[in-house]
C-alpha cells in the first residue's frame, strides 16, 4: 500500500507510568508499536543534593547520601565515608570494616531483590515481586535491629559505625542466609527459567560490551555484557580482598551476552555471592573492639581533593570531594551509576517494541532518586 | 425457555391476565434480569476469591476487615465505591463512543449467556446452532473495545485497543477449530445435544473421546479462551506495566466497573462453554441427576473450576509480547488445532 | 521442526513448574501481620519519635547544631539566681537555663538520629511511639519547653532589667576606675570573637 499515509506518534511515557520506576519521563516516537526515538527527561526528583552538601558539615551529609540511592543506602554511605576517610587519612578498626562489609553486602542483596521483583512486575509476573519483598523484609529487620531504621540508616560513620552489632545479630544473620539461599531456587522456578519470561527478555535489548564501555555502564549491567570488571576485586577497597568469592560475569547461557535476561540473571547470581561474603565476614568477625575508637571529634580535612569509587549494587559509585580546610566540603560531586546506565537507553532502545523498552528499562535497574539527586 | 415460562406463569398467575404479546417479552426480561443479577453476584464472589487466592499464593492474607470473616464483603464495598465514584469523561474524548463502549463490551459478554445451558431445563434459548451463535456473538465485544480505545482519545488506550483487536481476531480461529472437533463427533451444533451426547458418567465426557484429539482440543480451547478474555499471560491489551491500563485507561467509576464485569462474565462464559463441550455440561461425575437443582450446581462448579485455573495462571505467569502472542496463535495453536481437527475427523471416520 | 516442538514442550513444562510453586504457596502460612490487632515489637534502637527530658537539658545547643535539617528550635533564658529547678534524673541539682522554647518538628525531621549522639546528658532520645499521625501538620511540632509564654515574658523582662542593671554597674565601675582604661577596643575584640 504505497499510498497509505503513515505518521509517527509521540508518546509520553511517564512521569506517571508503572514501568518507569519512579518519575522518569521518556518521550518516545513510535511507529505503531516500534520505538523510533527515545528522549529521556529526568529531574523530577531533583533535590539539590550536591548544593546541599556545600552547606552541611561532613557528618551531616551522610543522611543525604542515604537518600540518593534509597534502595542501597548502606552502600552509598560506605562509599562516601571511605572517600572522606581517604581525605582525612585515618585508620579504621578491623571490626568496623567487617561490619561495613556485612552491611553493604546485605544491602546489595536487598537492592537486587527489589530489582528482581520489580523486573518481574514489568514483565507482568506479580507474584515474584511479593516474594522478593517478603525476603527483603528480613534484611530490613536486620538493619533495623542494628541501626534503628529500615531504609535510611545513617549507620556508617566517618571513622566507624554508629553502633556496635546488637546481641543476637550474628545468629539472626546466619539464620537469614540459610533461609535465603533456597529461595533463589524458587525465583528460578517461578521466573528466571519460565519460558514466557525467557522469551520476553532473552535476546532483547542487547548491549554489546563495546557499547556498554562507551556509555560508561557499570556494575551488573556491565558484567552482563561479558566484561569482567568488579571494583571489589579489581580495585579492592575496605577488606574485600580477604574473602573468597567470584565475580559474576554473564555467560549467555540463555539468549546472548548483554541481553535483558543476562542483566537479570547476573543479579540473581550476585546475591548468592554476596550471601557467601556475608557468611565469611560473619565467621571472621573480630570480637571486642570499640567501633567508635577512630571516629574523629571534628572532621576538618586538609585542603585538597579526593576521588573514591566503590561498587554499588547499580555500578560504580564515585565521590569527588574538594576540601578548603573547613568542616564543610567546598564541593561534592557524586558519580551516580544509575545515571550513566540510564543514558544508554536512547542508543540501545531504538527499534525496540514498547514492551521491549519496558523490559530494557526494568533490566538496567534505575533508581530515580540517584539519577536526579 | 419453555420450562422457564411454565415456572414463571405458575409462580405468577397474574401474568396470564396480560395480553399474549406482552407475556413473552416480560418473561424474557425477567430471565435477563435474573442472569444479570447472577453475573453480578458471581463477579463479586469470584473477585473475592481471586484476591484471596492471589494473596495466599503470595504469602499474604488479602482483605481481612470488611464483613468479618476474611473480609468477605470487601468486593461488595468496592463495587459500591465504584458506583458512587465520579464518572469522568475526558474533555477531548469522543463522548458518544466513550459512553457507549462499555455497554457494548458487556452486551457481547451478556448475550453469550442466552444460549448457555445451565442445566437440563434452564437454558435461555434452545438454539439448534447454539455454539455457532455463541462464537459469533462473543466477537461483538471487540467492537466495544475498539470504541473504548478510540473514543478515549488517549494514545495508550489506542495501543491497547489495537492490540486487542488483533488478539481477538486471531484467537477466534483456534477456538473455532477446536469446537469443530466436538461438533464433528456429536454431529450437532446444539448445546443441548452436545451435553446429551456425553451422558453416562465421567468416562463418557467428550474430553476422553477420540483418543488424544479431544483432549488437545480442550487444551487449545482453554488457552485461546484465556486469550479471548484478556487474562494473563495474554493480557496485552491491558498490560499494566506497558500501557498503564490499556483500552480502559480513561474510564472511571461505573463504566470502569462494567468493563470489569464484562471480563469476569467472559471468564465464566469460557468456563461454561468449555465444560459444556468437554466436561459433560450439567451432568455429574456419575451421570445426569433427575433432581432439578443438581444440574445447575454441577454446571457452575465446573465453570468455577476453569475460572479458578485461569486465576491461577494469572498469578503465576508473566505476560507475552504482542508479536509472541501472534506467534502462539498463528504458529502454534492454529496449526495444532488444524491437524487435530483433521486427525479427529479421520479417527471418527475410521471408528464409525 | 524438532526445535519447534521442544520449544512448545519446554514452554508448557516451565509453566507447570511455576504453577507448582504458586500452588505450594497457597497453603503455606502467610507472613502478613494484621497491624492494628497484632503489633510487632520494636527493636531497642528503632527510631520512631524524638523525646526530650527537659529536666536534664543543660541548653548546650549541640543537638540543634547536629541537625542537618534544622528541625530543632531552642530558646534559653538564664535561670533566676538561686532558683530551684528541681532535680535531674541523676538526682543532681539542676541549674543554668529554663526553656521557653524547645520544639522538635517531626514533620521536618529526617530521622537520622544525629542529634541523639552528641547530647552530654542523654536527655534527647528516641521513644518507641510510632503512631503519631496528625490531621494538621502543625501538631507534629512537639513542644518540650518548660516555661509558659507568660512566664517567659516575665523572665525576659527580668533578664532585660538585670542586663540594664549590670550595664549600669559596669558603667559605674568604669567611671570609678577612671577614663584611661581602653575599654572600647576590648569590646570590639569580644564582638569579633563571637
Amino acid at each position: 500500500m504505497p499510498d497509505l499515509k503513515t505518521e509517527e506518534m509521540v508518546v509520553q511515557m511517564g512521569p506517571q507510568h508503572p514501568a518507569t520506576h519512579g518519575v522518569l519521563r521518556l518521550e518516545i516516537t513510535t511507529d505503531g508499536e516500534i520505538v523510533r526515538k527515545i528522549n529521556p527527561h529526568i529531574g523530577y526528583l531533583h533535590r539539590c543534593f550536591e548544593k546541599h552538601c556545600e552547606e552541611l558539615n561532613y557528618h551531616q551529609i551522610i543522611p543525604f547520601v542515604d537518600r540518593c540511592d534509597y534502595l542501597a543506602a548502606m552502600n552509598n554511605e560506605h562509599g562516601y565515608v571511605m572517600a572522606v576517610e581517604k581525605l582525612l587519612d585515618i585508620e579504621i578498626p578491623e571490626r568496623v570494616e567487617y561490619i561495613r562489609v556485612i552491611m553493604s553486602e546485605l544491602n546489595r542483596i536487598a537492592s537486587h531483590l527489589v530489582a528482581l521483583g520489580t523486573y518481574g512486575l514489568d514483565i507482568g509476573a506479580i507474584t515474584p515481586f511479593l516474594f522478593t519483598f517478603r525476603d527483603r523484609e528480613k534484611i530490613l529487620d536486620l538493619f533495623e535491629m542494628t541501626s534503628g531504621a529500615r531504609l535510611l540508616y545513617n549507620y556508617i560513620w566517618i571513622g566507624g559505625v554508629a553502633f556496635d552489632l546488637p546481641n543476637g545479630f550474628v545468629e539472626k544473620c546466619f539464620e537469614f542466609i540459610d533461609y535465603f539461599l533456597p529461595k533463589l531456587k524458587e525465583y528460578d522456578d517461578l521466573l528466571s527459567y519460565n519460558k514466557i519470561f525467557i522469551k520476553r527478555t532473552a535476546e532483547v535489548a542487547i548491549i554489546p560490551p563495546a557499547v556498554a564501555i562507551e556509555w560508561g555502564i557499570t556494575g551488573p549491567n556491565l558484567r552482563a555484557s561479558g566484561v569482567d570488571w568488579d571494583l571489589r576485586r579489581d580495585e579492592p577497597y575496605s577488606i574485600y580482598d580477604k574473602f573468597e568469592w567470584d565475580v559474576i560475569v554473564a555467560d549467555g547461557r540463555v539468549g546472548v551476552l548483554g541481553d535483558s535476561w543476562s542483566r537479570y540473571y547476573v543479579r540473581v547470581l550476585e546475591m548468592e555471592q554476596s550471601a557467601s561474603i556475608v557468611k565469611q565476614a560473619l565467621e571472621g568477625l573480630p570480637s571486642d573492639e570499640n567501633v567508635k575508637s577512630a571516629v574523629p571529634k571534628k572532621v576538618r580535612p586538609k585542603e585538597g581533593s579526593v576521588f573514591f569509587r566503590s561498587e554499588n549494587p547499580r555500578g560504580e559509585l564515585g565521590y569527588y570531594i574538594i576540601s578548603d580546610g573547613s568542616d564543610i566540603p567546598y564541593r561534592l560531586k557524586m558519580r551516580s551509576p544509575a545515571f550513566c546506565n540510564l543514558s544508554a537507553i536512547s542508543d540501545v532502545g531504538e527499534g525496540l517494541l514498547i514492551s521491549d523498552l519496558v523490559s530494557l528499562l526494568g533490566s538496567i535497574d534505575i533508581v530515580l532518586g540517584e539519577i536526579d539527586r | 425457555m419453555d420450562y422457564f415460562i411454565q415456572i414463571v406463569t405458575d409462580l405468577l398467575p397474574g401474568l396470564n391476565g396480560l395480553p399474549q404479546w406482552l407475556v413473552i417479552p416480560s418473561i424474557m426480561f425477567l430471565f435477563g434480569a435474573l442472569i444479570f443479577t447472577g453475573i453480578a453476584i458471581y463477579s463479586l464472589i469470584i473477585l473475592w476469591f481471586e484476591r484471596k487466592i492471589a494473596a495466599h499464593m503470595q504469602d499474604r492474607l488479602g482483605p481481612m476487615e470488611v464483613g468479618g470473616w476474611h473480609g468477605w464483603l470487601q468486593t461488595v464495598a468496592d463495587a459500591v465505591k465504584l458506583l458512587l465514584k465520579e464518572d469522568i469523561i475526558p474533555a477531548v474524548a469522543d463522548r458518544k463512543l466513550f459512553k457507549l463502549a462499555p455497554y457494548i463490551v458487556f452486551l457481547a459478554a451478556f448475550a453469550v449467556f442466552a444460549a448457555l445451558p445451565f442445566s437440563d431445563k434452564i437454558i435461555g434459548s434452545e438454539l439448534n446452532i447454539g455454539i455457532f451463535y455463541i462464537l459469533s456473538v462473543s466477537s461483538v465485544g471487540v467492537v466495544g473495545i475498539l470504541m473504548a480505545g478510540w473514543g478515549s482519545n488517549n494514545k495508550w488506550a489506542l495501543f491497547g485497543s489495537m492490540r486487542s483487536v488483533a488478539q481477538f481476531v486471531s484467537y477466534e480461529i483456534p477456538i473455532g477449530l477446536s469446537i469443530l472437533v466436538v461438533v464433528m463427533s456429536v454431529g450437532s451444533l446444539s448445546m443441548r445435544d452436545i451435553v446429551m451426547a456425553q451422558d453416562g458418567g465421567i468416562f463418557n465426557w467428550m474430553i476422553w473421546q477420540n483418543a488424544p484429539f479431544n483432549f488437545i482440543a480442550f487444551l487449545i480451547l482453554f488457552i485461546a479462551g484465556t486469550a479471548e478474555t484478556n487474562r494473563v499471560p495474554f493480557d496485552i491489551p491491558e498490560a499494566e506495566s506497558e500501557l498503564v491500563a490499556g483500552f480502559h485507561v480513561e474510564y472511571s467509576g461505573m463504566r470502569f466497573s462494567i468493563f470489569f464485569l464484562a471480563e469476569y462474565a467472559n471468564m465464566l462464559a469460557v468456563g461454561i462453554i468449555a465444560s459444556t463441550l468437554f466436561l459433560g455440561g450439567w451432568q455429574g461425575i456419575t451421570g445426569a441427576s433427575s433432581a432439578p437443582g443438581i444440574g445447575l450446581i454441577w454446571m457452575l462448579l465446573k465453570g468455577f473450576l476453569i475460572v479458578l485455573v485461569m486465576i491461577w495462571f494469572r498469578w503465576t505467569l508473566p505476560r507475552l509480547r504482542v508479536d509472541q502472542l501472534m506467534y502462539v496463535c498463528w504458529k502454534v495453536l492454529v496449526p495444532i488445532s488444524f491437524f487435530n481437527m483433521v486427525g479427529a475427523g479421520i479417527w471418527i471416520g475410521l471408528s464409525s | 521442526m524438532r526445535a519447534y516442538f521442544i520449544d512448545i514442550f519446554s514452554g508448557v513444562g516451565s509453566v507447570l513448574v511455576g504453577m507448582r510453586v504458586t500452588f505450594s504457596h497457597l497453603f503455606t502460612r502467610s507472613v502478613t501481620e494484621q497491624y492494628p490487632r497484632e503489633k510487632i515489637e520494636m527493636f531497642d534502637r528503632s527510631r520512631n519519635r524524638l523525646h526530650v527530658d527537659i529536666e536534664d537539658c543543660i541548653g548546650c545547643y549541640l543537638c540543634d547544631k547536629a541537625c542537618p535539617v534544622d528541625c530543632i528550635h531552642i530558646d534559653t533564658i538564664k535561670a533566676r539566681p538561686g532558683e530551684d529547678l528541681g532535680l535531674t534524673e541523676k538526682y543532681e541539682k539542676k541549674k543554668t537555663f529554663v526553656f521557653p522554647k524547645f520544639d522538635i518538628d517531626m514533620a521536618e525531621c529526617c530521622y537520622c538520629g544525629l542529634c541523639v549522639f552528641p547530647c552530654p546528658t542523654e536527655c534527647i532520645y528516641w521513644i518507641s511511639d510510632y503512631e503519631f499521625a496528625e490531621y494538621d501538620r502543625s501538631n507534629l511540632n512537639y513542644h518540650f519547653g518548660n516555661v509558659t509564654p507568660e512566664d517567659a515574658r516575665v523572665r525576659y523582662e527580668e533578664a532585660e532589667k538585670l542586663k540594664i542593671q549590670k550595664d549600669k554597674e559596669i558603667a559605674a565601675k568604669k567611671a570609678a576606675a577612671g577614663t584611661e582604661i581602653p575599654s572600647q577596643p576590648k569590646d570590639d575584640s569580644t564582638e569579633s570573637a563571637e
